[in-house]
């Protein structure tokens, strides 16, 4: 079991006051919170080490480049991916999926397919769109049904030999839903179409085995695992990172240079063009080195006991719904999406806000969910393993009170 | 009234609540209380969508003053857009454009027009503008 108040005592934004009120953090599927581990690392980066890597031959940069080379390995080690330079590092999520999908604008034909699902972010869907709109491929939708999840039949259904890319969320940000993604990607596998999970949404409650699942990409935010933000990951197989072309031109990325043709660097300079964000992309090492020490498996226990007290205690409020799977499917993280009859949601995020409670309202981008329940949007409260029993009492409280004024 | 004296009214009505429940409470009512635009209105052209709630937008003319409607769906946006059409609405389109919108702030509901709340009522004031300033051009 966890210390949580030894744990909360590592971050030292959660002792803070918000409208006067103790704050109550729910929003962290939109971002987590930083434990001062992090946060010092930042400043000792910049009080010590600060130099650019790759490049000179000075003590400075040599002292950068091995800890953002060592920071590389630590996340190779964690998503246990089978070489260090299939592990990209990237802005984040989005700058992850538009890498790919710009890649494959020289791969894909007119008429190819990409499948998406019906649970994506607007990240993992407009990017394909981009694709289609160069390429002529089209884009199909993996169908869910009214607790949130995705049709397997239907996915069965739309797969074909003009299947190219298969796309699919590990977690749904709106919904908390776990895809059983290891299927999906197997049964995609059989008709050779490459496969990108977006993992964004997964990595702060498990650990992605990359291999295991045998996924094609996978791709993860830092800001979401203890990380700053304008940080991420991105694993390719080695021999789709060699196929798809770099993203961007510039430095870094290149062997030489001349004015009549370019050739570029191995894998995974290929892609990491430019200066990077070296203590971001150091500091990520630092939070997930954080995040092992708490331990997923306690991470998991303290979240699972959040969701099941949130899930009992919500649903106690008159009128009120929960969208999603139900908790006892066990396809769901710690995320409880959900609206109060005859209220609109933001109404609701505003009232409980000026309560110190944090969470998300809206479509939170990802607008079709939204539209397949027919609904503006939802109350989203996303719990992290800092999170207690207490703030959710306090939540409930303020949900309460926010109904009493609006009804 | 001018515009002027009706947002001093405002903030005079606002000062009386000590608490931000009391003055939440008093916009909600305001929201509640709103005349409804009609509803032929209500079209995708006068939509304004906003991330989190939508409003909806109607400008008239009548004897040379502005006349705007809005509703919104959710009720806390629809009792600003109520504190704004009582500032902005039945006025020339002149005083239209030169007003400030400050007056917001000292009613302690300055988050509500922050761009990161993304209600809708950023852009409506914005519209509002823009009928003036249309209406200006025409004459």
């Amino acid at each position: 079991m966890l210390d949580i108040q030894k744990i909360r005592a590592d971050f030292p934004i959660l002792s803070q006051k918000v409208n006067g009120k103790p704050l109550v953090y729910f929003d962290n599927g939109a971002t987590s919170q930083k434990p001062e581990v992090v946060i010092d690392a930042i400043s000792k980066y910049y009080s010590e080490i600060n130099a650019n890597i790759h490049r000179g031959v000075h003590t400075l940069s040599q002292l950068a480049t091995d800890a953002y080379e060592e920071s590389r390995l630590k996340m190779q080690k964690h998503i246990n991916a089978k070489f260090s330079h299939e592990v990209l590092f990237v802005a984040g999520t989005t700058h992850g999926i538009n890498l790919v999908a710009n890649g494959f604008a020289s791969i894909l034909k007119s008429g190819d397919e990409i499948l998406v699902s019906a649970l994506e972010h607007h990240s993992n869907i407009v990017p394909w769109q981009m694709l289609c709109e160069k390429t002529g491929a089209i884009l199909k939708v993996i169908p869910m049904d009214q607790n949130g999840e995705l049709i397997q039949s239907e996915f069965d259904k739309l797969l074909s030999d003009k299947t190219k890319i298969v796309t699919v969320n590990h977690i749904s940000n709106a919904l908390g839903t776990i895809n059983p993604i290891k299927e999906m990607i197997s049964k995609a596998r059989k008709f050779g179409a490459a496969i990108l999970i977006d993992g964004a949404q997964a990595v702060p409650h498990l650990i992605p085995d990359v291999q295991d699942l045998d996924c094609d990409f996978y791709v993860f935010s830092g800001h979401k695992i203890c990380a700053p933000t304008g940080t991420g990951i991105l694993y390719g197989k080695e021999a789709w990172l060699n196929k798809l072309p770099p993203y961007q031109g510039g430095g870094e990325m290149i062997k030489e240079v001349t004015f009549e043709k370019t050739t570029y660097a191995e894998l995974p300079h290929k892609f990491e063009a430019g200066t990077p964000n070296i203590s971001g992309g150091i500091v990520l090492g630092v939070a997930i080195d954080y995040m092992n020490e708490v331990g997923f498996d306690n991470i998991q226990q303290q979240e699972k006991l959040l969701l099941d007290y949130a899930t009992e205690k919500l649903l106690e409020i008159e009128g009120l719904k929960i969208y999603g799977p139900q908790v006892s499917s066990g396809n769901k993280t710690s995320v409880v999406s959900f609206n109060i009859d005859g209220i609109h949601p933001y109404d609701i995020g505003t009232i409980i806000d000026k309560q110190g409670i944090a969470v998300r309202t809206g479509h939170h981008c990802a607008q079709p969910i939204m539209n397949f329940f027919e609904i503006p949007g939802t109350i989203r409260a996303s719990f992290a393993f800092y999170n207690t029993i207490e703030e959710i009492d306090l939540m409930v409280t303020a949900i309460k009170k926010a109904q009493k004024m609006l009804s | 009234m001018n515009i002027q004296a009706i947002q001093e009214e405002i903030i005079d009505e606002f000062s009386m609540f000590d608490d931000w429940d009391e003055r939440f409470q008093y916009v909600i009512d305001l929201g509640k209380s709103l005349p409804l635009i009609e509803e032929k209105y209500k079209t995708e052209d006068n939509i304004i969508k906003g991330c989190q709630s939508k409003v909806w937008l109607h400008a008239d003319e009548k004897d040379g003053n502005l006349i705007f409607t809005a509703d919104s769906d959710a009720i806390i946006t629809k009792g600003i857009i109520a504190v704004l059409i009582r500032a902005f609405s039945n006025q020339k389109a002149k005083d239209i454009l030169d007003a400030e919108t400050t007056f917001i702030d000292q009613i302690g509901l300055k988050e509500q027009l922050s761009p990161t709340r993304a209600n809708g009522l950023v852009s409506m004031i914005k519209q509002i503008k823009l009928y003036a300033l249309g209406f200006e051009a025409k004459k």
